[in-house]
């Protein structure tokens, strides 16, 4: 039963051949027996799930149920869930529970979803292994040694096992697309403002979306579909109707477009990967799709320009966190001053130390204009390469990641490396573009993920491709050995 | 050796919107502590903002008032720093595109030396909460009530070269956000509040001496006595052979003396950058001329119009339309007395205004109407009554005793003006005072006029007020001179 798609599960609950509340008991006894190995969850919320599985059976006995209605999901712990813990996986907020929802979730439970708990994710977001999560890192389904990626990994790894059919992410330099292309599913991050951004916790509110991980494009289209939209609490969210994104995943892909640009199948891919993706172009290929070489000068400034850019915001976004008025606060502060060090010193972990580290370094007069203001020069540069490309395709398509998901503690002591994992990744973020990683293959056992990109609001097409691309295909079906139903 | 004194303002002004420039909470003064703070104010995880238009309309309106320039595009800026009432940790601001710069404000001295004063610009923030010191112990309260309340603050150039001015200056922006209904204007609620940037310079001097930035003044009484303090500190340094550091200062009113708060050395980075949860604001040259077309008419403009249209003086002019409400009272007066513009200002400036120093009340608690004032001021012009009986009558319309024509009814103080009545009495009072008659007519003509004031007291005495006063002097200068 595990292996359901979203689309699947819809049908079997619409036809009543299962109640929301049998299903919602089975994935809650799933998750409670499988997770104390993958460690995806911070939080489980059986009672919430139960309740909300009630509720939606009454709506699909009354007939006003919506597709969603009556499907699990779980939500990464950077988006607000009323009454439940919201930890952003950090000590700091390990005692918060909030006290409202954030757009995604209240939507997402709106058309009936039912909340199975909130997922592992590195720190405020910051990470690209989940090892930075003050509950230690959720692990990789596929190699438990391995991590799922991150930040959104508890989210993946969650997904990759079946333990649920489909999570929320957040994505600021890859943090869906990377872990979902480690764990083998499929990650959307739309165009920024697509989303609400309204209690997610913010990162860095120029970069940060939200978007959904599931096995299929199909199931991403059918949980975009009801995420995405204006929200008039988040001023950067666009008022813009929504596509339907399902109805246009049929559409045939005879004379699409593809760009594929030399920078990112150069000498810093792994060969294995670099052949999975050719494969997959042939697959493309056959479907009617034609490839062409693109150029995206000055992506190789791309992290350089994120790691100023995420960082100054970052440093100024976590100010809050101040032990005055909800979270950690340190013991017997003995002035103001060591309140502010000591509850910030004691609950941030040392990657989010370094971040707001360098993010006050860069805003900091004198440095300004060198960082941050060069930065933003770059960004628009980036933004304009890819201008630039659309004019020649519909679609630019790569690697997701440059390498399969590494060991555990393998990048801990250098973060440079770590940060070189998202170099495909973090430039759509930059620009502020959609795009999505599908499973592609496997590389000595591991997931290997296909990244498509598109101009401003074209997610339609990127689930179109996807999905056709998966209707010949079937990589997104395959299940870690360990966690197929006997 | 003689300093000047160069001063230069920021003024902070709130804004009388509903709710909060970021959020919708209400911004009502006196609630109870942290019952007018939401999610957004409290800067929980995953809160955004989003601008209140009307506070951008607010700062639109006030710099069209001072003709500056109106941006087309503004961004909010973070201001990162630390404070316990500060809940985001950084304050949003606009730094480098404020929506409001380059304006400019007349003032007028004591002496009636008028000057320009240039404003640099005008740009729009949030206010924080209130540190509260009482009543925790040896801990700190918060109340973010305030958190997030829209303000304007308002830069000048440095060019006041004295307390007066800048008071002056103060004052005509005060009178301005009240004109252009955008703040209550309110002093002792914060809700218009100053800091002064003052330095000397020996006279003649061209470049800028080093200044202390003296925060948070809240009465203009304050601005004056903190200026004249400060000035007074820095001339003892440097007439000490000392040197003056840039650093913030405290005016302390009880003391009458400022006192430093930080350095410069200690003064924050605050890492101002645009805020990426706001989009920058974009007005338009339709949006900028809709909101023009709102505008009321402005102080200058008013009193202009009171000197060209009405006659007044100078004077008068600048004195009622200083404050928007008593313009407003004084015309609506006028207008129900149906002219006699100096009559009426005589009154609004005189008995009304003395009643309301009296009783220390605002014009808009005044029990006399300003159409019952009208009314007074019609009875004075027909002749029904004296001026004299008409401050009787106020009096009584102060009291509550009801409107002009009431009370001159029921107290029977109509003016006697049937000239048979009126002789009547004046043979009377001549024929009681034989000895000043003949004192009078034995005066040589110069000195007559003043003795025949004599004689219209007595008659006026005799008709206990009502009598026609003019009817009065006639009557007694034929038959005393006949």
């Amino acid at each position: 039963m595990f292996q359901h798609t979203i689309a699947e599960l819809s049908q079997l609950l619409q036809s009543k051949s299962i109640s929301s509340v049998a299903l919602t008991r089975a994935y809650i006894e799933r998750c409670e027996s499988l997770d104390t190995e993958l460690n995806c969850f911070i939080t489980l919320t059986p009672e919430l799930a139960l309740q909300q599985a009630k509720a939606a059976d009454d709506r699909i006995q009354s007939g006003t149920s919506e597709a969603l209605t009556g499907i699990p999901i779980a939500h990464k712990d950077i988006f607000c869930s009323k009454n439940i813990k919201t930890s952003c996986g950090s000590k700091m907020l390990d005692n918060f529970v909030a006290p409202y929802d954030a757009t995604v979730v209240e939507r997402l439970a709106n058309a009936g979803m039912v909340t199975l708990g909130k997922t592992n994710m590195d720190e405020f977001a910051m990470g690209s292994s989940n090892e930075t999560s003050f509950y230690g890192p959720a692990l990789n389904p596929w190699d438990k040694q391995r991590v799922p990626g991150g930040s959104s990994g508890g989210s993946a790894s969650a997904v990759a096992a079946r333990l649920v059919a489909g999570a929320t992410g957040t994505d600021t330099g890859g943090s869906i697309r990377q872990p979902a292309a480690m764990c083998g599913i499929t990650g959307l991050k739309p165009t920024y403002g697509r989303v609400s951004r309204y209690g997610m916790i913010a990162y860095a509110s120029s970069l940060d979306q939200g978007g959904p991980l599931t096995q299929t494009a199909e199931d991403a289209a059918m949980l975009l579909s009801t995420m995405a939209g204006f929200d008039e609490r988040d001023s950067t969210s666009v008022d813009r109707p929504v596509d339907n994104y399902n109805s246009e995943l049929t559409n045939k892909l005879d004379g699409i477009k593809i760009g594929l640009p030399k920078e990112f199948f150069n000498q810093n891919l792994d060969s294995d990967i670099g052949d999975n993706i050719n494969s997959a172009i042939k697959i493309l290929k056959e479907c009617g799709a034609v490839f062409k070489e693109i150029e995206l000068p000055n992506s190789h400034l791309s992290i350089p320009a994120y790691y100023v850019v995420a960082p100054a915001e970052c440093s100024s976004n976590l100010e809050r966190y101040d032990g005055v008025r909800y979270g950690y606060r340190c013991e017997d502060p003995k002035d103001l001053a060591d309140l502010y060090c000591r509850s910030r010193g004691e609950s941030f972990g040392e990657e989010v130390k370094r971040r707001i580290m360098i993010g006050t370094y860069v805003l900091s007069s004198g440095y300004y204009d060198a960082y941050y203001l060069q930065a933003q020069k770059i960004r628009r540069l980036i933004r304009d390469d890819f201008q630039q490309a659309f004019n020649d395709v519909d679609i630019i398509l790569g690697p997701t990641t440059p390498t399969t998901a590494f060991k555990l503690n393998e990048n801990m002591d250098d973060p440079v490396s770590m940060y070189l994992s998202d170099i495909y990744t973090v430039s759509a973020n930059l620009a502020g573009l959609p795009g999505i990683s599908i499973p592609s293959g496997f590389s000595n056992g591991l997931p290997v993920g296909m990244q498509l990109m598109g101009n401003y609001f074209q997610e339609s097409k990127l689930l179109n491709i996807a999905h056709q691309y998966q209707l010949q295909t079937d990589w997104h079906k395959q299940i870690p050995g360990e966690f197929k139903e006997s | 050796m003689s300093w000047e004194t160069v001063i230069g303002l920021e003024i902070h002004v709130q804004l009388a919107t509903k709710s909060k420039i970021f959020s919708g909470a209400a911004t009502a003064y006196g609630a109870d502590a942290n019952t007018q703070a939401c999610a957004v104010d409290l800067g929980l995880p995953g809160v955004l903002p989003v601008i209140n238009e009307e506070a951008i309309r607010s700062a639109v309106k006030f710099g069209l008032a001072i003709d500056a320039q109106i941006a087309p595009h503004s961004v909010f800026a973070r201001k990162n720093y630390f404070y316990p009432d500060l809940p985001k940790g950084y304050q949003i601001s606009q730094f480098e595109l404020p929506i409001v710069s380059g304006g400019t404000v007349e003032i007028q001295l004591q002496d009636g030396i008028k000057k320009t004063i240039n404003v640099t610009r005008a740009h729009l923030e949030e206010d924080a909460g209130k540190s509260v010191h009482e009543g925790f112990g040896n801990l700190t309260g918060i109340d973010l009530n305030r958190a997030g309340t829209p303000l304007i603050e308002i830069v000048s150039e440095p060019e006041m070269c004295s307390a007066e001015e800048a008071v002056a200056y103060m004052k005509k922006i005060h009178t301005l956000v009240r004109y252009l209904e955008i703040s209550d204007g309110n002093m002792q609620e914060g809700s218009f509040r100053c800091d002064a940037n003052v330095s000397i310079r020996a006279s003649g001097e061209t470049s800028l001496g080093t200044r202390a930035e003296i925060k948070n003044i809240n009465s203009f009484r304050f601005v004056e006595q903190a200026i004249n303090h400060e000035v007074e500190r820095q001339i003892d340094i440097l007439e000490e052979g000392g040197k003056v550091v840039q650093e913030t200062r405290l005016y302390d009113p009880d003391k009458n003396e400022t006192r430093s708060m930080r350095s410069k050395e200690e003064a924050n980075d605050y890492r101002y950058f645009p805020d990426p949860d706001l989009l920058p604001v974009e007005l338009s040259r339709d949006e900028i001329d809709a909101i023009r077309t709102q505008l009321p008419e402005l102080p200058d403009a008013r009193r202009s119009r009171f000197i060209k249209e009405l006659a007044l003086s100078e004077y008068d002019s600048e004195s009622l339309t200083a404050n928007k409400e008593i313009a407003d009272y004084f015309e609506s007066a006028l207008s129900a007395a149906g002219g006699e513009a100096k009559l009426c200002s005589n009154w609004v400036m005189g008995e009304l205004s003395a009643a309301l120093n009296r009783e220390n009340k605002e014009i808009s608690e005044s029990p006399v109407s300003a159409n019952m004032l009208g009314q007074l001021v019609l009875r004075i012009k027909d002749n029904t009554i004296s001026n004299n009986i008409a401050k009787q009558v106020f009096e009584a319309m102060w009291n509550g005793e009801g409107d002009a024509d009431g009370i001159i009814e029921a107290r029977g103080l109509k003016q006697l003006t049937d000239s048979g009545e009126i002789e009547k009495l004046v043979d009377d009072v001549i024929s009681d005072n034989p000895e000043q008659v003949e004192q009078f007519r034995n005066s040589p003509e110069e000195k007559r006029g003043k003795l025949i004031g004599f004689f219209v007291g007595q008659v006026m005495k005799k008709s206990r007020g009502k009598a026609n006063p003019q009817q009065v002097n006639q009557l007694l200068s034929e038959k005393l001179n006949g």
